[in-house]
């Protein structure tokens, strides 16, 4: 029973859906202060939400499943993430052994099912927004893996949240480190595009393929979709923050570095066009990739 | 081989303001060919012009576009007082100034609208609404001189509609020495961008020979490296007294880059030759009074925004011309896609359509209709009958005669 209200109230689902929502509107509200513009009333989100959920969804008659299905596939998997991630940070004896391998795993699920619907929807635009997320994937995953990979090694090989946790609550946060820093700035480009924001936000493209993956969906799917979204505008910066900056989690610090990390999100967001799709495959492959090798070994050699 | 997949842009599409369709055939990312389909705005405005009088045809035509809302009343007058041996011939001196200093502020505020969107379009919202912000001065110097934000309502045959205030003036001076800077930032920001560069560098490229071959005007054959421009080639207002020092804006790369730095040199041009004419502007009268139009053809072209604007006037002798042709920059530039869009990739191209700064309400045709199978050719009238047919035949399931 517990177990079941940890992952539909709190921390999971509805708890981190909501800050999600919130942390969205904090995302609107600075982008329209950088641009001059006034920016929407804090319940925007949530208004938004309650809307599509009024309206009607349309689905195409061949894969009504795969396309109603995918939706829910993506926010279960993102809210299990919120789960476990909050039971981390109340106590780091509820984690279990592997659970950052599983965090990982579970945190590429919604866009798998994004690319999911996608292709299910039948849709031209859809398919190349398709396309488009999967060669994403293929290019953040890696870098994203490796500077993950030097933070075990520089936490002596545990693949744990609590145990990462404990460590640098003893010790200092990791990010305060040669190996850690550079992992973290990886980190955080992998985290901009797994969020789809600018420069990353390919998949989407309003300008181009009129929201892509999205562009079929409508209601109470879409609203699922929206949903998703927020809920991994909660769980990347809390992924990070747990990783690199885990030296204070009382409640007021980890406020604090979340809206930080925040800021920067939207900040990099306003400040940078979309890149194209070849351009982003170069990048990560290229400058992310490189810096996580050689944070690995900065790691190995006990920096 | 893979299967070619049709990517609609279009008939109502986010990137475009306007209804216009593009269908990109696609091999994955990479475009391979393109289909330009307009004619979903037709309004019939060169027929329409034929029914009206010259005086109320400047007002129609200032309609054609909302953004060269100056260029083709300009066109236009310039058309029928080519009837009078041009327009040194009969226009006052400072109505010359009047119009060359409205003409320039047109274009400073569709290069700034224009820089807006292509910041939108690359999604660099931060550079829209910049753009936009500081293109709000600039109709505010509209609403000083004309009285109006948009269709300035300023040009008639002879002259001007109204006058520069002489106490506007240093007031306008002030707004154009404010809005440098802020042009000056935009080329710096763009310039410095890595980013920017890496995605609008090489994309959409048009070359010289193929500009000069796809009969390209403006900013677009300018950026291409093709040395046009009607104010130097055949002058007209401010410009036909050679008191106004100012160079014509080349590049040569002929990539969105080039283009969008053409645009911003020429804003920069712009404020020039707008604070030039403000100090040169003789006093005097602004207005020809002329009465009646004689018979024969004229031509009037103007630099709009876009490139050259075309207006063919000809007249019989009566007050409302016998033909009006119009021919708007926009029609020469759109169908440049159709070279610079294939082969690159779909984001690309989705840029390249929007760099050339289409305008399709200037650009509509009539759709062709084929007489072959002996459908029958509508007008107006009959189209409005139609759909009162249809909501007749429609109401008349509803029960009550209304919806459920």
């Amino acid at each position: 029973m517990t177990l079941l209200f940890n992952y539909l109230i709190f921390p999971g689902l509805l708890f981190s859906a909501v800050i999600g929502l919130l942390a969205g509107w904090f995302d609107r509200k600075l982008s329209a202060r950088v641009q001059f513009r006034v920016g929407p009333p804090w319940h925007q989100n949530f208004t938004d939400i309650i809307k599509l959920l009024g309206k009607e969804t349309i689905y195409p008659a061949q894969s009504k499943f795969t396309f109603l299905f995918s939706p829910y596939l993506g926010f279960l998997s993102a809210g299990l993430v919120a789960t476990i991630l909050g039971m981390n940070l109340r106590s780091s004896a509820s984690g279990f052994n592997g659970d950052l391998i599983v965090v990982i795993y579970l945190m590429l699920i919604p866009a798998i099912a994004m690319i999911l619907g996608a292709s299910a929807s039948r849709n031209p635009l859809a398919s190349v927004g398709a396309s488009r997320e999967l060669k994403l994937i293929l290019a953040y995953e890696l870098p994203f893996v490796l500077s993950i990979v030097a933070l075990i090694i520089k936490c002596g090989g545990s693949i744990q949240l609590g145990k990462i946790l404990e460590l640098q609550a003893l010790g200092a946060s990791n990010i305060a480190s040669w190996s850690g820093a550079l992992a973290f700035i990886v980190c955080f480009f992998c985290m901009q595009a797994k969020l789809g924001y600018p420069p990353f936000d390919i998949a989407e493209a309003d300008q181009e393929l009129m929201c892509g993956t999205l562009i079929e969906y409508s209601g109470l799917p879409l609203a699922v979709f929206k949903l998703t979204k927020a809920v991994m505008l909660y769980i990347l910066p809390v992924f990070l923050i747990i990783l690199f900056m885990g030296k204070d989690t009382s409640l007021l610090f980890m406020v604090l570095k979340y809206i930080g990390l925040l800021f920067f999100i939207v900040l990099v967001k306003n400040t940078n066009p979309r890149v194209r799709i070849d351009q982003a495959l170069g990048f990560f492959w290229k400058v992310p990739t490189f810096m996580a090798v050689a944070s690995v070994i900065l790691a190995l050699v006990g920096q | 081989m893979s299967h070619k997949v049709i990517v609609p842009i279009g008939p109502y599409h986010p990137m475009q303001e306007e209804p216009e369709f593009f269908q990109l055939y696609v091999e994955g990312e990479k475009v391979v060919d393109i289909d330009i389909i307009i004619g979903y705005n037709h309004r019939g405005i060169e027929k329409l012009a034929e029914s009206k009088h010259y005086d109320q045809i400047a007002f129609l035509v200032e309609r054609i576009c909302g953004i060269c809302s100056s260029s083709h009343p300009y066109a236009y007058v310039l058309a029928v007082e080519d009837l009078f041996g041009g327009e040194a011939n009969i226009v006052p001196e400072r109505a010359l100034y009047i119009r060359t200093i409205i003409d320039e502020l047109q274009r400073i505020h569709s290069h700034l609208l224009w820089l807006g969107l292509a910041g939108h379009f690359i999604g660099y919202n931060t550079v829209w609404m910049w753009a936009w912000k500081y293109r709000e001065p600039v109709l505010d110097m509209f609403e000083m001189v004309t009285g109006n934000r948009n269709n300035y309502a300023m040009f008639k045959i002879g002259g001007v509609r109204r006058d520069i205030k002489d106490e506007d003036i240093p007031e306008l001076k002030k707004m154009l020495d404010n809005l440098a800077p802020s042009i000056k930032m935009f080329y710096g920001a763009i310039n410095d961008d890595p980013v920017i560069k890496a995605r609008l560098k090489i994309a959409g490229t048009l070359t010289k020979e193929q500009a000069i071959d796809w009969c390209v005007v403006g900013p677009t054959a300018r950026a291409s490296g093709v040395n046009i421009d009607i104010r130097r080639d055949e002058p007209y207002g401010a410009f036909l007294m050679n008191t106004i020092d100012w160079n014509v804006v080349l590049e040569k790369d002929g990539d969105i880059f080039a283009k969008t730095m053409v645009r911003i040199l020429e804003m920069e041009d712009s404020i020039n030759i707008i604070n030039q004419a403000l100090n040169k502007m003789p006093k005097g009268e602004i207005d020809a009074n002329v009465k009646d139009v004689p018979p024969g053809e004229g031509i009037g072209r103007v630099e709009a925004p876009r490139g050259e604007c075309i207006h063919y006037i000809k007249s019989d002798g009566t007050n409302r011309p016998v033909r009006h042709k119009i021919r708007a920059p926009s029609f020469m530039n759109v169908a440049s896609d159709k070279v610079a869009a294939v082969g690159g990739t779909i984001s690309d191209a989705t840029l390249t359509l929007a760099a050339v700064d289409p305008c399709y309400c200037c650009t509509e045709r009539v759709a062709v209709i084929n007489k072959a199978d002996n459908k029958k050719i509508m007008n107006g009238w009959d189209l409005v009958r139609l759909s009162q047919e249809k909501t007749n035949k429609i109401k008349e399931g509803w029960p009550n005669g209304r919806p459920e």
